[in-house]
């Protein structure tokens, strides 16, 4: 009856104040084991302060081949940087 | 090296794709698991990372055999961490290899069966406490001239992985050449112990990098493609220079008449080790390759009503959530 233990991705917290990173992933029977898990190994030395953990079936991610079209909108937008305006001096720090 | 003699494949893919992915990789990008990669590309890495993988986790027997007899609390407590670190170590590598398309359970399966190799070095026993000092300070030493390079390697999961381990590795040899001090400075029975460990380490150790390989057609293609960066002599040496002057810090002599600083190349000269031991531990005629299987086929067997229970277990209370709900 042998499965494999599913695979979750682990997120961390390395710092108050920072948002959870993604760190890696592992396999685990269930979601509190998971955490049992991720504490023994991503956070040996004190690398967090608090884990995510979420099931690897459950991420969508963008199509790499579309990597293109998708990112090629914002690439066309340079004016959306604050740089694209010239600003005098006169005017000072802006 | 934790990955020896790693043959890469030969990939039948589109000669355009090709060029485009070498450029990708010359041009030091990244390749990430879900984009295209030639054939041989993903299988010379399935094989590469599941070789290191698998040392990692054979690795911790020799180390393990002395957890409960180590010198003091201390050191007990430093040895478990240690060993609690190849775990991770292997468990990293495990989940890059992953995400190339194979599963936990063919590893572990090509491991147990023989198909797929670890490092030479774990076939050695360690008969002493001062060997746990010379594995630290040696095969740590030699695996770290490995992957700290590995950190830069193309595909991306792997080189992540590298960097957690090469974080850690340094921890590992220090407790290592930590413990050969004590005992170099210590009773002259402790020093010949640690003596003895170095004798007994030192060429396996040379081993750990392969043989010559300069002239190897597969560590072309795989240099080409970033995943070794280093020829085995390169290494072997670096560690060679590195390693000559902390023995001589310890006091202790290294097994090899001919180690003599060359100032012509730079580095010291010293002797090969002997390939056909080599060979013969590859083959499975070292002097613990089977217990070292059987340790781990063990492991597997006696683990399999935990894993197949927790996995029942999970299912039980999805099935109570449901109802619940």
């Amino acid at each position: 009856m042998s499965s494999e233990w599913p695979l979750w991705e682990i997120f961390i917290r390395g710092q108050h104040g920072l948002n959870h990173r993604h760190v890696g992933s592992l396999h685990a029977p269930d979601a509190e084991m998971a955490v049992k898990h991720a504490r023994d190994v991503y956070t040996r030395r004190n690398e967090g302060v608090s884990i995510w953990v979420v099931p690897s079936n459950a991420i969508t991610a963008s199509s790499p081949s579309e990597k293109g079209p998708l990112f090629e909108p914002s690439n066309a937008k340079v004016y959306r940087h604050p740089t694209f305006f010239d600003i005098p001096d006169e005017v000072g720090k802006m | 090296m934790y990955a020896q003699m790693v043959k890469s494949e030969a990939s039948n893919d589109d000669p355009a794709l090709l060029a485009a992915f070498q450029a990708r990789i010359d041009a030091g990008e990244k390749i990430e698991p879900k984009e295209w990669m030639p054939e041989g590309y993903r299988k010379t890495l399935i094989r590469q990372i599941g070789q290191h993988a698998h040392s990692e986790i054979v690795g911790q027997l020799p180390e393990g055999n002395w957890i409960t007899r180590a010198p003091t609390l201390e050191r007990k407590a430093i040895l478990l961490a240690k060993v609690q670190d190849e775990a991770g170590h292997g468990l990293y590598l495990y989940c890059a290899a992953e995400t190339l398309g194979v599963s936990r359970d063919e590893l572990t399966e090509a491991l147990l069966s023989g198909k797929m190799k670890y490092s030479s070095i774990f076939n050695y026993p360690t008969l002493t406490w001062a060997d746990m000092g010379a594995v630290g300070w040696l095969v740590d030493g030699a695996a770290i001239m490995n992957q700290v390079p590995l950190q830069r390697t193309s595909f991306g999961p792997y080189a992540r992985a590298m960097v957690r381990i090469c974080k850690e590795e340094s921890f590992h040899q220090r407790q290592g050449y930590d413990i050969m001090m004590k005992m170099a400075r210590g009773t002259p029975e402790q020093k010949a112990m640690a003596q003895d460990a170095l004798n007994r380490f030192w060429y396996p150790s040379l081993m750990m990098f392969g043989p010559s390989d300069k002239d190897s057609v597969h560590s072309a293609q795989s240099m080409a493609w970033k995943i070794k960066m280093n020829t085995n002599d390169e290494l072997r040496q670096k560690f060679v220079d590195q390693t000559v002057p902390q023995a001589e810090y310890l006091g202790l002599t290294i097994p090899d008449p001919a180690v003599k600083w060359n100032e012509e190349k730079g580095g010291y000269d010293f002797s090969e080790p002997d390939w056909t031991e080599f060979f013969e531990v590859i083959k499975g005629n070292g002097p613990c390759n089977a217990e070292r299987i059987e340790a781990r086929q063990k492991a597997w067997e006696d683990g399999a009503w935990f894993r197949d229970g927790l996995m029942a277990h999970a299912a039980k209370q999805r099935t109570a959530q449901v109802a619940a709900e």
